[in-house]
Formats: structure tokens, sequence, C-alpha cells
């Protein structure tokens, strides 16, 4: 029974089993820890302060990052309004008009390297686009930057969505003579509704987290604002900006900012997922 | 039973109905030119931005290791090489440990198991880099300044050859740092599209091999990892080009030091936290010029490997008739 030949691969089996089980504990001994540690130094930082204060100045103790977090809400919804629809159209466009076309070749190809695209990159392209036209740091050209973050994952998930569709229902539709438009916005959209949310609502999870286009486009604002033409104080860049000084109360801001944004990113994801899931239990 | 009437075409209706036909699809297909338009106007952006700098320095300004605000000599050597090391280091650990993790999951876990541990990694690619970034410098650079680096720069850095790779003081901030944590922010990433293709192999091809006695390994390493080669490259390479752009993980570990250093010990810096350091503080405009010059090196070189990328992955795709 037991070759030489037979014990080699065994062995080269085993050893392999057992490097598999590692790599997937090495993986996880990372990303536990620093899940654990985000959740350890957030809870301890967590308090009221957190929701009802300003920024505090260098040094002083206390504080809180209200105008950070209306901040990133409201440069997120622009992000998600700017870009949703036009992300919306032009996964319809991949998806229903442009049917192997070089022109919708392109554009799908384009649009994954947008997807990957470092984010950096889009903040150096939005600065000399807005910040440097208008000659100053405003939560709108933060808006337009993370706009075009959402754009390729809309775009995607839309084509995604569309194509899912079952093709009975558009030649069910056309037969009876609708107009195509009216296909795609009464039936189309409809049935892949669930779908486009997601989408909708991966962006906004992506969105919510980005600091470096935001370094380029909107800052900081130490004071509370509602104007969109001036810098605006949000999450990220301050997370980023009490991180790096020296500061021990700012570094505990820090920690309850980074635990809120993680909670609020995977509460995010895991709804986008409970969407398509359920969504996939009614269809089968 | 009524027959019905003949309907009269309707012309003004059918008219109206081919004119929103036209419009939409006219609607649709500008939306779809908006995505072309925005690539290209992010690189013309960048590179009418970066002129000042690419008119002063020209061609040299990709190999010059100068990089003084106050002379107004720039060059981007040292962002250059460190994102590459950085990246480099990066892959080195997070490949292996990226198949090894697909493996598991796709072969060797228990069923139960296979589903949780999947999504939990696809949710925790989704963590913002800045908390992996926060994390490195809170975390990890004390442990690895005090624990880890001094037994490397004992053991291996009085090797001939490498031992420069693994000597230098102890700060705990550096080039192998950097390559560490963004290895963990690539691993979800890679290990996650690893996994997906490997479950586009067909059963009948891993199970005729097991039928055959093949073992596990035997089955991925000669079956699965032939089938999907192109896609498992596409998805490394996806995960390089998210290394090298990488900026919020990097600012944090690198230290922010414009020096050409042989050691992975000592602080260096990467494009992306070059830009993300100084571009605020940025008083002339020859500086940031020279940043924006710098972003778009980044810009070129990430979309060759994301094209890269893609190309690799959609020939799986083809082969699955999509």
């Amino acid at each position: 029974m037991s070759t030489p030949l037979y014990r080699v691969r065994a062995t080269k089996n085993l050893v392999a089993q057992v490097l598999a089980v590692l790599a997937a504990l090495f993986g996880i001994f990372w990303l536990v820890w620093i899940m654990w540690t985000t959740l350890r130094m957030g809870v301890s930082s967590l308090n009221a302060a957190l929701f009802t204060e300003m920024t505090p100045p260098p040094g002083a103790e206390g504080g809180g990052m209200l105008n950070a977090f209306f901040g990133s809400a409201l440069m997120s919804m622009l992000g998600i309004v700017l870009g949703a629809p036009i992300g919306v159209l032009a996964g319809t466009y991949l998806a229903e008009y442009s049917s192997k076309s070089w022109l919708g070749e392109t554009v799908r190809f384009v649009n994954d390297i947008l997807l990957s695209a470092p984010s950096i990159v889009l903040g150096l392209f939005v600065y000399t686009l807005v910040v440097a036209q208008m000659g100053h740091f405003s939560a709108l050209a933060g808006g337009i930057a993370l706009a075009f973050i959402v754009l390729p994952v809309v775009v995607r998930t839309t084509d995604e969505m569309l194509r899912l569709v079952p093709s009975q229902m558009r030649e069910a539709a056309l037969s009876l003579g609708v107009p195509q438009w009216k296909v795609t916005l009464q039936v189309l959209y409809r049935s892949a509704l669930p779908g486009i949310v997601t989408g909708i609502l991966l962006a906004l999870a992506r969105i919510s987290g980005e600091t470096a286009p935001l370094l380029f486009s909107a800052l900081n604002n130490q004071y509370w604002t509602t104007n969109v033409l001036s810098p605006m104080a949000n999450v990220p860049v301050v997370i980023f900006q009490y991180a790096m000084s020296p500061f021990d109360n700012w570094h505990s801001l820090a920690w309850a900012g980074a635990f809120v944004l993680t909670l609020f990113v995977l509460v995010i994801s895991l709804l986008a997922r409970a969407i398509v899931l359920r969504n996939k239990m009614t269809h089968d | 039973m009524n027959a019905i009437a003949p309907t009269v075409p309707d012309d003004a209706r059918d008219r109206a109905d081919i004119r929103t036909d036209n419009h939409f699809r006219w609607l649709v297909t500008s939306a779809g030119v908006f995505v072309l338009v925005s690539l290209a106007a992010a690189a013309l952006s960048m590179l009418w931005g970066g002129r000042e700098a690419f008119q002063k320095f020209g061609i040299g300004f990709l190999w010059s290791d100068q990089w003084d605000a106050v002379q107004q000599q720039f060059g981007a050597l040292v962002p250059i090489y460190g994102t590459l090391v950085t990246a480099t280091i990066a892959m080195l650990i997070a490949v292996p440990i990226s198949f090894g993790i697909a493996f598991f999951l796709t072969e060797i876990a228990p069923k139960w198991l296979r589903t949780p541990v999947g999504a939990a990694i696809e949710l925790l690619a989704g963590i913002p880099s800045i908390i992996y970034g926060m994390w490195g410098l809170f975390v990890l650079v004390p442990v690895l300044a005090e624990h880890v680096y001094p037994w490397v720069d004992a053991n291996f850095g009085q090797l001939p050859v490498i031992g420069k790779l693994f000597s230098g003081p102890p700060l705990g901030l550096g080039m192998g740092t950097a390559g560490l944590v963004l290895a963990i922010m690539v691993i979800p990433f890679v290990s996650s599209v690893m996994r997906e293709v490997f479950l586009t192999v067909p059963g009948r091809l891993k199970e005729s091999a097991y039928a055959l006695g093949s073992t596990r390994w035997e089955v991925v390493w000669d079956v699965v990892l032939p089938y999907t080669r192109s896609a498992v490259i596409g998805g490394i390479f996806l995960g390089l080009g998210r290394a090298l752009g990488e900026t919020m993980a990097v600012t944090f570990v690198l230290g922010n030091a414009h020096s050409l250093t042989m050691s992975l010990l000592e602080p260096g810096n990467s494009i992306a936290a070059t830009i993300a350091n100084e571009f605020t503080e940025a008083d002339s405009d020859m500086y940031r010029s020279s940043l924006i010059a710098l972003g778009f090196v980044l810009f070129i070189v990430t979309f060759i490997v994301l094209s890269i990328a893609r190309l690799m992955l959609r020939r799986l795709n083809k082969r699955e008739g999509n």
C-alpha cells in the first residue's frame, strides 16, 4: 500500500494543508487584532460629547466631533446625489444599449480601472479641476471628489444587476409595444431596484472612510459651518490630523471617531448584503 | 365575442415614443461617455497641474533623488523607490497567504465554516484604510520597535549582501512596517478574488481528479490553478494596484523621510504618502506642481497595472462563456 511515491504525495498534501490553515490563521490574526484595538480604544474614548461638541483646539481638553460628523454626512450625500444618477444611467447604457459595441466595451474597461484607481489620484484631479479654479478648498469640491468614487461602483453594480434581469421580461414588454425607455424605467429598474440600492449603499460605505481625496478638496475646519463653499471638517481628515498630532486628547478623539466610522461602514455593508440575500430568496 | 376594432396607428403617440426613446438613448450613452471622459480628464488635469515641474526638470524628474523645497529642486526617485519597495514587500507576504486562505476556504474548511469566514474576509476588505494606518502607528510600530526589529537587526543585520536590508535603528517606522501593513490590507482583497475564481472551476473537473485518487493539494495545484491562472494573476495585479496607490495606511507608518536607503528598518517615503503629507503645506507653485506631477506618475503606473489585471480577469470570463 504505502509505496514511497504514495508517501511523498501524502506528505506533500499534509504539509500544504497545514500551511493553508496557518495562512488562514495568519490572516485572521491581524484582522482580529485590528478590530479588537479599534473596539477597545474606541469604546474607552466614547462619550456623549463626541456627538454634541465641536472639534477642540490643539492641547485643549474635551470636545467632540459634531462638525466633522455633519461635514462627512453632508459631503457623502453630495457625493451620492452627484455620482449615483450618472452611475445608474451609465450602467443602464452598458447593460441595455451598448450590446457588444466597442464603445460599450471601452466604457466597461475604463470603469473597472476607475473602480480600483487610487483615490488620492482622484483627489488631485478634483483639486486641479475645482479647488484651483475656485481658489480655495470647499465642501463642494469634497462632494465632487467623492462622487468620482461613487460613480464606478454604481455603474458596475447597475450593469451587473440589469444583466441579471431575465430577457423574457424585456421581450414580453417589448412585444406588447412598450417603447424601450418605458421598459427600462418601469420594468427593468423595478426588477433590479434592490441591486441598484445595494450598489449605492456599497458606494456610501466606501466613501465614508475615504481620506486622501478630501485632504485636497474639503480639507478641514475647526468650526461649525454649513456653507458648502467653505472648507469643512470631516471625520476621516480629522482622524488623520488628530492621530498624527502629539496630544493625548486628540488621540482619544481620533480613536472614538475611528470606532464610529468602522461601525458605520460595517453596518452599511451588512445592510447591503442583507438586501441582496433577501432579494435572492424571494426570487428563488 | 366582440371583435376588437382594428387599431388605427396613433401617429402622434408613436412619434412621441420614438422621440423619447432617442432622448433616453442619448442620455444613457452620454452618461457612459462621461465615465470615459472622467478618466481621461483625470490624466490630463494632472499632466496640466504638473506641467511646471515637467517643463523645468524634464524626464530627469523621474530619477533625480533631490527633494528640496527651499532650493526648489524636486525629483521623484525617492518616492518612486519607496512605493515600489513597500508594494513588493506587501505582495511577497500577501500572495502566498491569500493563496493559502483561498485553498483553505474552497477545499479544506468544513462547509459550515466557508460562508461565514468568506463573508468576514469580504467585510474586512471594506474597512477604511485610515483604520489600518492608525492601528499600524499606535499598536504595530511600538511592538516592532521593541520586540522585533532589534532582534532582526542583531540576527540578520551582519549577513553578507542581504544584511543591509535588515540593519538600522529599530524605530518601528519604515519601509518594512509599511509593507507589512499594506500586506494586511491587501490580503482580504486578493484572497476574496482568488476564492471567487476558484469557485468557478467546474465541479466535474475537480471530481474527476479526486476520483483518480488525487490529493487535495494536487487538485488545487494541478487542476484548479491551471484552470484559473489568468484570473489569479489578475487578482494579484488588482492587489498590486491597491498596494501601489494606497495612501493613508502607508502615510502613518512610513516615517516621511526623503532619503534613499537600502534598509527596510529605516523611514522612507512613497508617492502617495509624499503627496498626502506635503500637499497642504506646499507653499510654492513649483512645489505643488511637483507633487501633482508625482500623482501623474502614480496614475500612469497604476493604470498599467490595473489594465493588466482587468485583461487577465476577463480571460477567465470569456472561457466561461460570459
